[in-house]
C-alpha cells in the first residue's frame, strides 16, 4: 500500500514535470530572434520603438502575445499602415502567430515594438532586454541596442 | 421563328450589356468620374498660412518660392512613421550631396500642442541639418493641411493620451512653387531621388 502511494507520488511528479515542460515544448524554444535595433529617445514622454525578425525554426506555429521590459511599462506590438490616400495611421497589432518555418518583420513603417511609458531615455549606444511572451507561456529575451534617433535599420 | 426570337433577344441583352459597361466606365474612370477628393495640393502661391520655424522666425509658403521645396507632414511624438520618413529624408539628401542645400525642407507638424518651436528645434536637430521644423496655431496648421490636401487626426490611446493620423506623402515642388510630384511613404530610395532631382532640373529650366 505505502509502495503503491509512492509509486503514484513519483507518477504525479512525473507528470507534473512534464506538465510544466510540455508548453515549453509547443513552439517557442523553437523561436529565433534577430536583428533587434532601437532608435533613441529624446527624454521619457515619447515613445520608442523597437524592431527585429522574429522566425520560427520548429515544427509547430507559435503566437506572440505580448512584451516585457523594465525600460517601458507599456510595451505593445503596433501596427502603423498607410492607406490609399497617404495618410498614415497606428493601432495595436493584437497577437501575432508565425506559422514554421516562417518569420515575422517588425520594421519601420510596419509592425513595431512600441516602448509606451518609458522609464527611463533611450541612450544610443546602450542595450535594453526585451521579453517576447509566446500564447504556450515561453519567453525569449533578447538585448536590443539603441541606436542614433535617425537610424535606419539594424546598421545604423 | 423561335431562332430569330433568340437572336433579337441576344442582341439587346448584349446591347444592354454593353451600355451598362458603357455607363459604368463613364462614371468610374471616364470623364463622369468624380474629381479624387482634393487630391493635388495648391501651387505654394496658392496657399495662405503663418507659421513659425524652429528658430522662431515667422514662416508662410511665400518663404518657399524662389527654391526647389519639399515639405511633410508628421509629429515628433510618432514613434515609427516620422523618424523613418525623416531618416529617410536625411538620407535623400546626402545622396543629393551639394543640391541639397539648394532646396528648402520643411517639415510641418500635425501636433502644435506637444511640438513647440522647442520641441522642433531639438527633433529636427537630429537629423539631416537642412531639415526645417514648423509649427503654430492650430487653425494655421489646418490651413496649411488644406493648402497641400493633406489630412490630420487626433486619436486617443488607451494610456489616457493620443496618437496622431496624418498623410505621410512627402511633396515635391519647383522652385515657383508648381507641384511637381509626391513621393508616398515607403517608395524605394532609387525613385525618391530621381523624383527630387527632377524638381531641382525644372528649377534649372525655369532660371534659363
Amino acid at each position: 500500500m505505502v509502495k503503491k502511494l509512492r509509486y503514484t507520488n513519483a507518477l504525479a511528479v512525473l507528470f507534473t514535470v512534464a506538465g510544466l515542460s510540455a508548453p515549453a515544448l509547443a513552439g517557442s524554444e523553437d523561436v529565433v530572434v534577430e536583428n533587434a535595433w532601437s532608435r533613441a529617445s529624446i527624454g521619457v514622454n515619447r515613445p520608442g520603438a523597437a524592431y527585429m525578425t522574429v522566425r520560427n525554426t520548429g515544427e509547430d506555429a507559435v503566437t506572440l502575445t505580448g512584451l516585457a521590459t523594465p525600460l517601458a511599462m507599456m510595451p505593445e506590438i503596433h501596427e502603423s499602415k498607410t492607406n490609399s490616400v497617404g495618410v498614415s495611421s497606428m493601432a495595436p497589432a493584437g497577437e501575432i502567430t508565425i506559422e514554421p518555418g516562417q518569420s515575422v518583420a517588425l520594421e519601420p513603417g510596419g509592425l513595431h515594438a512600441m516602448l509606451m511609458k518609458l522609464q527611463e531615455p533611450m541612450t544610443e549606444g546602450e542595450n535594453f532586454p526585451l521579453t517576447l511572451t509566446f500564447s504556450d507561456g515561453g519567453k525569449v529575451t533578447v538585448e536590443v541596442p539603441i541606436l542614433g534617433i535617425a537610424a535606419r535599420g539594424p546598421e545604423g | 421563328m423561335q431562332r430569330r426570337q433568340l437572336l433579337l433577344y441576344g442582341a439587346a441583352g448584349a446591347g444592354v450589356l454593353g451600355l451598362t459597361l458603357f455607363v459604368g466606365w463613364w462614371r468610374v474612370d471616364g470623364p463622369g468620374a468624380p474629381e479624387p477628393k482634393g487630391q493635388r495640393p495648391l501651387p505654394l502661391s496658392a496657399m495662405e498660412f503663418r507659421l513659425t520655424d524652429h528658430e522662431e522666425n515667422e514662416v508662410g509658403p511665400g518663404n518657399l518660392i524662389g527654391r526647389p521645396t519639399m515639405v511633410f507632414f508628421g509629429f515628433t511624438y510618432c514613434p515609427d512613421v516620422c523618424p523613418t520618413t525623416l531618416s529617410d529624408i536625411s538620407g535623400w539628401l546626402e545622396e543629393l550631396g551639394d543640391e541639397a542645400s539648394e532646396m528648402n525642407v520643411v517639415f510641418i507638424t500635425v501636433d502644435p500642442e506637444r511640438d513647440t518651436v522647442e520641441a522642433m528645434a531639438e527633433y529636427v536637430g537630429y537629423f539631416h541639418p537642412v531639415i526645417r521644423g514648423w509649427t503654430g496655431p492650430e487653425d494655421q496648421i489646418a490651413r496649411a493641411a488644406e493648402g497641400f490636401r493633406a489630412s490630420f487626426e487626433r486619436v486617443p490611446t488607451e494610456g489616457g493620451g493620443y496618437t496622431m493620423n496624418h498623410t505621410a506623402s512627402v511633396f515635391l515642388f519647383d522652385a515657383e512653387g508648381e507641384l511637381v510630384t509626391m513621393i508616398d511613404y515607403h517608395e524605394p530610395r532609387e525613385f525618391a531621388v530621381p523624383k527630387i532631382r527632377r524638381a531641382l532640373t525644372e528649377d534649372v529650366e525655369g532660371a534659363t
